[in-house]
């Protein structure tokens, strides 16, 4: 028997985002804040965006659930903080290919730690898990706009 | 009882998942299927497949005397005391809400009670709560204990003159917690109310004998008892079912149609409005015959033997936390520390262990027991010990991998 599978599911670094979360917390005077959970399988994010000029400034969030999820979190806020809300929205779209095992051009994409994640297209249980944080996000810029 | 050739009768349990043995652990999510079950639905519909109680050619026969022929072992294997009193539904779900509906909305009024417990599955909670907003009735919880059993004291102070329905599930598909049932009936009786119970968990693995019960409605899913999905039962004292109103109006449930009104069957038809669920009541009888001839009370003492073994395998680990209490139905709940369910059901699954990990449609048992999720592993007539070692391994190799990629 072999975790060798598992291995390209649960990197390195997406380990090290769930033990050690990146932004998480809640954002004080906040602009946006988001909850959304995983019906199915109970997890939650409470996502926290500060939006000025059309740009993520600031992106916190809480939230319960599994490696995936939280990591997934974590990375996405990473990822879109400084970022106009536009290219934030591309990446979730380009975040959301990557889930369904499609080729994206890494170059102009910029998803940081969470193209470590694109192992998770392989356990399609586990896809949602890896959205979560994204739908929020989506969510919270496509209302605000 | 045979395990071995038991589990030959299952022929989705033959296979490799990841490279490794299946060991299906997942039952009370939905139970395999042995060959004569699957073997009579391809049979009703290569040589019997009709619509049932209007055709006067053979086949309507056929399949009419299929589908009745199926109620009447469902009426024997529960000991009702008529088939009238048998109403096939499309699962618990469907079996519940009728009752909520029908027997709810009409006997409900302001300041009515309807009580159920701290541990109930969604379909056991959400039909009350939209009767209780429909009629103004009030939903009241019977509290759990600490190890997440009831106390009859409790059941007995919170049952009063005002409660007209009393609604619990018959076993705890989370903390495998086995009510008991017939006090409760008793109780409930002294107060005028009704009981229901979800027995979604209980008759795939207990004999049920709904008059021994006493109980006035109990509600019953085909899939969980080697049956086919789509399926379900609805028992009830055939007072209560004849002045209830039927939910579902339309062809089969008719008696006389005109223009501005129409009047309905005799039960159980005047509840089964459409075209029924042919095949999965026969998939069902047959589900129903196979565990009669293995035995209920054989199934009951395996899974027991399975249940005892799992806890005292699953005690010696270190970091994990089991939830519910000492004596249990077959099933075992339980979170390893520092790793989320979903991580341990996917490592597992990397093993060819089939676990559950979820809130198993219980969101406010996950809030009383203070967790978000657990994995849950449940047993069957298939399963042996062998399957009960492979999860305690799969275990520690779950703790072993994320204990390194820490």
């Amino acid at each position: 028997m072999s975790f060798d599978n598992l291995d390209t599911l649960y990197r390195q670094v997406i380990m090290d985002h769930y033990k050690n979360p990146r932004n998480r917390g809640e954002l004080e005077d906040d602009s946006l804040m988001i909850d959304m959970n995983n019906p199915t399988c109970g997890d939650r994010i409470q996502l926290h965006l500060q939006v000025t000029d059309g740009k993520v400034e600031d992106a916190m969030f809480e939230g319960e659930g599994c490696s995936i999820s939280m990591s997934s979190a974590s990375m996405m806020t990473q990822a879109i903080k400084g970022k106009p809300i536009d290219d934030a929205l591309k990446m979730s779209g380009a975040f959301s290919q990557m889930m369904l095992g499609e080729d994206v051009d890494s170059d102009d994409l910029e998803l940081g730690d969470a193209e470590a994640l694109q192992g998770v297209s392989k356990f399609p249980a586990r896809i949602k898990c890896a959205t979560l944080a994204w739908k929020a996000m989506e969510k919270g810029i496509n209302e605000e706009k | 009882m045979d395990v071995k050739a038991i589990k030959e009768q299952f022929p989705v349990l033959d296979q490799q998942i990841n490279g490794n043995p299946l060991v299906y652990l997942d039952s009370a999510a939905t139970s395999q299927k042995p060959l004569t079950v699957i073997q009579a639905l391809e049979d009703y519909y290569k040589f019997d497949n009709s619509n049932v109680h209007r055709g006067v050619h053979t086949l309507g026969t056929r399949a009419t005397d299929k589908y009745e022929g199926a109620r009447e072992k469902v009426k024997h294997f529960i000991n009702a005391e008529s088939t009238s009193q048998v109403i096939f539904t499309r699962g618990t779900t469907t079996a519940i809400n009728t009752v909520a509906y029908s027997y709810g909305r009409s006997n409900l009024t302001e300041g009515d009670e309807i009580v159920i417990t701290h541990m109930e599955h969604h379909s056991n909670i959400i039909p009350w709560q939209q009767a209780a907003k429909a009629t103004g009735a009030t939903l009241k919880y019977i509290p759990l204990q600490s190890d997440g059993t009831i106390s009859l004291d409790d059941v007995r102070a919170t049952i009063t003159d005002r409660t007209k329905i009393v609604a619990m599930m018959h076993v705890s598909n989370v903390l495998g917690t086995i009510n008991p049932i017939k006090e409760v009936a008793a109780i409930a009786h002294q107060h005028g109310a009704v009981m229901l119970v979800d027995g979604a968990q209980g008759i795939p693995h207990l004999r049920v004998d709904v008059k021994d019960l006493d109980c006035d409605f109990y509600a019953f899913s085909g899939h969980k008892m080697c049956g086919p999905t789509g399926i379900g039962v609805l028992y009830g004292k055939k007072h209560l079912l004849e002045e209830m109103e039927p939910v579902e109006f339309g062809g089969e449930m008719i008696d006389f149609v005109h223009l501005y009104d129409s009047t309905w069957k005799e039960l159980p038809w005047k509840f089964e409005g459409g075209t029924p669920i042919i095949a999965g009541a026969v998939g069902l009888g047959a589900a129903i015959d196979f565990l009669n001839e293995v035995g209920l009370e054989n199934i009951e003492a395996h899974e027991e033997r399975l249940a005892a073994y799992a806890m005292e395998k699953l005690h010696t680990m270190d970091g994990i936390t089991i939830f519910g209490p000492e004596e249990r139905a077959g099933l075992v709940t339980f979170n390893l520390d520092d790793v989320h369910p979903h991580d341990t059901a996917t490592v597992l699954d990397a093993d060819g262990i089939a676990v559950r990990a979820g809130h198993h449609c219980a969101q406010p048992l996950m809030r009383w027991l203070d967790v978000t999720a657990t994995a849950r592993a449940s047993f069957y007539l298939y399963n042996t010990e062998e399957d009960i070692d492979r999860l305690v391994d799969g275990l520690n190799k779950t703790k072993e991998y994320f204990g390194d990629v820490f």
